[in-house]
């Protein structure tokens, strides 16, 4: 039996090409960034795309969850939370984007020192030099709800200037809306 | 080389992605449409970088070239 697969009447050719608006600037699609993960690696992706995001005059906004969210507690801050449990994960897990670990080869420490040494050497910006870019570029920084209760953090833990804190209904409508989402 | 007329300049050399895109969008906010921006640098990842900041901002790409492996970018505010 042979079976011929056919593409249906009404499937798109081919992908849409971006259009150049009146101006000539290509029409951006907006771009929802997902911060989930804590490590330093992960953290520094995602402080350079959203830096380059505002650099380039595409709306973006980072939604900052579970393990992302410690990056965005004030580096000052040493333990928070309310109840001990939350006292003793930020104990156990330095809040800060200053503190941030690599997941692979961290080594007490070590790691993170040698990655800092050479992006020095090579010029490169540090994420909290590069998260202070995206903020002044209008990049918006939207913490989880959800995250800070589960932490028993308050507006006052985290850094200054970021959004309302919202939950996943925002993130699914801003992506149902046809911001581009990029997990992170 | 022609000689044009450059309003404001932005010394990117020795900085890496995405720094010289970022000095020049910042450099870029001060100017006013149709002054000239020119940007050096010497990462060799900036050629197309620049390209595509041009075709995603609107401000075109007047003149680039390289010499003794800096990086010439002459940008035109929309």
């Amino acid at each position: 039996m042979t079976l011929t697969l056919e593409a249906p009447a009404d499937a798109p050719v081919a992908a849409p090409q971006a259009a150049p608006t009146d101006d000539g600037a290509v029409q951006h699609h907006d771009i929802l960034l997902i911060d989930y993960s804590g490590e330093l690696e992960k953290v520094w992706a995602t402080m350079l795309l959203a830096s380059t995001a505002g650099a380039m005059g595409v709306q973006c906004k980072v939604f900052v969850t579970f393990w992302g969210l410690l990056a965005f507690v004030k580096d000052s801050r040493r333990i928070t939370g309310k109840n001990w449990m939350q006292k003793m994960m930020s104990f156990m897990q330095r809040p800060g984007i200053s503190h941030r670990k690599l997941s692979k080869m961290n080594f007490m420490g070590m790691g993170p020192w040698m990655m800092g040494q050479l992006a020095k050497q090579q010029k490169n910006a540090s994420p909290k030099e590069l998260l202070e870019i995206a903020q002044s570029m209008g990049v918006e920084f939207i913490p989880c709800q959800m995250t800070m209760d589960m932490y028993g953090l308050t507006r006052d833990d985290l850094i200054e200037g970021m959004g309302e804190p919202v939950g996943a209904a925002t993130v699914i409508g801003l992506m149902s809306e046809g911001w581009s989402p990029l997990f992170i | 080389m022609t000689t044009l007329e450059i309003a404001q300049r932005v010394d990117a050399k020795g900085l890496s992605c995405p720094m010289p895109i970022v000095k020049t969008a910042q450099a870029m906010k001060a100017l006013t449409t149709g002054q000239l921006l020119e940007v050096l640098a010497t990462d060799p990842g900036s050629v197309k970088d620049f390209e595509a900041w041009a075709k995603s901002t609107g401000n075109p790409v007047v003149e680039s070239g390289a010499e003794a492996g800096v990086y010439r970018f002459v940008l035109q505010h929309k």
